[in-house]
């Protein structure tokens, strides 16, 4: 990053280019001299009016002097300082450091960036060892079948005088728990191998399958690789989901074909008025506008436990694999409230923290006829919403990796802090 | 050691070592792989001590624990709950509802010896 990045920097080097005294520049914007030092060596802030007296009396565009990169920058020092709050970095001369070292600054936020990173990765770990079904499942009947073997070749080993039936029926056994041992051994290492293979180094579930076959395609699922010979299909039960969302894909696209489709949107239409038209549940209008190639829209699907089953990411927007998500988040009011349109402008955290428009649905089923049982399934539809004056919901992904150290809806503290 | 122990576990080849184990020592062992059916059997069986898999169909090991617990006929019987290791939640729920011991699969057949002599001679 070259010196000029800092706007006190630029100020000092455009004042020498014209060879200007500090006391005569100081004079013509009506700030002492000693004032314009600290400005000109990044220790002291400069307002907006005077950055625009400044470029003036300079004569140079008021963009050449203003902060780009260097904010950033400046952002990412002060969060690195407030990671290690035992540190007592001096966060008050944050900008005079960046103006020093910019290469050193910049070492540091990325630094912390990465650390930032790692950490991530290390929580999603952790919420699949201890939620992830499909990992506990495998882990279980590996740990049974080693249990017997243990069991059983210590009893045939230590056994002296054991009975012939039950010799040979202990070997029967062994034989039937080392095929299982072999079997489980080899679908735990294809399930953990397969995240190796993501760029994330973290592990595949079904449903992660689904949406890296989806994603492959850009969501076009008529055009998406064959179910049976993707490879990003590599379990049965991703297979299955892969099928179950291409059909469902079908009878939508079905419902509401691309030109009328087209159409509608030219016209204006949102998710209520598309399903109006088309005579299709909302759900299905939702899915018709995030599910295709090119779509801006970003949708998640729960059932009525709340359990997410379907995740098509938009950017800024990472809801969690596993384990609950922030119950802040509109999906959920509608879940409680079915039939009723729920809209609002929701705020991820951080800085740099997404702004998106959320419109989410709900609706209820009785497959089983008036007896029931009551099926739910809510979705929320995502769209990138520019700054503007309408208060934001302060959302997160789950609490665990969520920084917002006063949320009211907290269930857990969050290791992003302290 | 004497005494009549109800095995509850679904795992078959588990079950049947861990039968030829306690029938070696004298113990009278009777073998249940549904949870749901496991009550009833403690009533028909009067056994001395139970041992326990967390995981089971039908209901779950802390379910049966919780069930004789709250019955006053079998509040004192001795129960071994086998867990596997990273069950630490369960664990601690499984003291909480009153287990007498705990032993993690995969476990030494000594370990299993010494903890149902334990609880039969206790």
């Amino acid at each position: 990053m070259p010196l000029s990045a800092l706007t006190g920097t630029r100020l000092r080097e455009r004042r020498l280019a014209l060879g200007l005294k500090q006391a005569e520049l100081a004079q013509r914007v009506g700030i002492s001299a000693s004032y314009l030092n600290l400005i000109e060596h990044n220790r002291r802030r400069i307002a907006d009016d005077l950055l625009t007296t400044m470029a003036q009396a300079l004569d140079v565009p008021l963009a050449t002097l203003q902060e780009g990169h260097a904010g950033q920058l400046v952002d990412g020092l002060r969060a690195a300082a407030a990671a290690v709050p035992g540190a007592a970095a001096e966060v008050e001369r944050v900008e005079d450091l960046l103006g020093r070292f910019p290469g050193w600054s910049a070492a540091l936020v990325e630094l912390h960036d990465r650390s930032r990173a790692l950490g991530r990765v290390v929580e999603v770990l952790n919420d699949r060892m201890a939620h992830d079904p499909h990992l506990s499942a495998s882990l279980h009947e590996v740990l049974s079948a080693v249990s017997s073997v243990r069991t059983t070749a210590a009893i045939l080993a230590d056994t002296e005088d054991i009975d012939a039936d039950w010799r040979a029926r202990f070997h029967r056994n062994l034989h039937e728990d080392s095929e299982r041992l072999a079997q489980g051994a080899e679908a735990l290492v294809a399930y953990l191998d397969a995240s190796g293979q993501g760029q994330d180094h973290t592990i595949s579930t079904p449903q992660d399958e689904v949406e890296s076959w989806a994603e492959a395609c850009d969501w076009d699922l008529a055009h998406a690789e064959d179910i049976a010979q993707s490879p990003h299909l590599a379990s049965a039960a991703g297979r299955v989901l892969a099928a179950g969302l291409q059909a469902q894909y079908a009878t939508d696209l079905a419902a509401i074909p691309t030109p009328a489709f087209n159409s509608a949107m030219a016209a204006g239409a949102d998710p209520l008025t598309l399903a109006r038209s088309f005579g299709v549940p909302v759900l299905a209008a939702f899915r018709r506008m995030a599910l295709r190639a090119g779509s801006g829209f970003g949708l998640l699907i729960c059932d009525g436990s709340g359990t997410l089953t379907l995740r098509k990411a938009i950017a800024g927007f990472s809801p969690p694999r596993f384990g609950a998500a922030c119950p802040l988040w509109p999906l959920f009011t509608a879940l409680a409230r079915p039939e009723t349109p729920v809209e609002a402008v929701i705020a991820l955290p951080g800085p740099q923290g997404a702004r998106l428009r959320a419109r989410a649905f709900a609706q209820v089923r009785y497959p089983g006829g008036f007896r029931g049982p009551e099926l739910r399934e809510a979705a929320m539809l995502l769209a990138p919403e520019p700054a503007g004056a309408e208060p934001a919901l302060e959302v997160g992904p789950t609490c665990r990796i969520c920084p917002r150290p006063a949320c009211p809806a907290r269930r857990e503290p969050s290791i992003l802090q302290g | 050691m004497p005494g009549r122990v109800l095995l509850i576990e679904d795992e078959p080849n588990i079950a049947e070592a861990i039968r030829f184990i306690l029938s070696r020592e004298g113990c009278e062992v009777v073998v249940e792989a549904d949870g749901a059916r496991a009550l009833s059997r403690i009533a028909d069986c009067a056994p001395d001590l139970v041992i326990l898999d967390l995981m089971l169909p039908g209901m779950s090991g802390l379910e049966i624990l919780s069930a004789l617990r709250a019955n006053p006929a079998t509040l004192g019987l001795k129960v071994l709950m086998l867990t596997a290791k990273g069950q630490g939640r369960d664990r601690e729920a499984a003291e909480r509802a009153g287990v007498s011991a705990f032993m993690a699969k995969p476990f030494a057949n000594a370990e299993m010896r010494a903890k149902v002599r334990a609880l039969l001679e206790g």
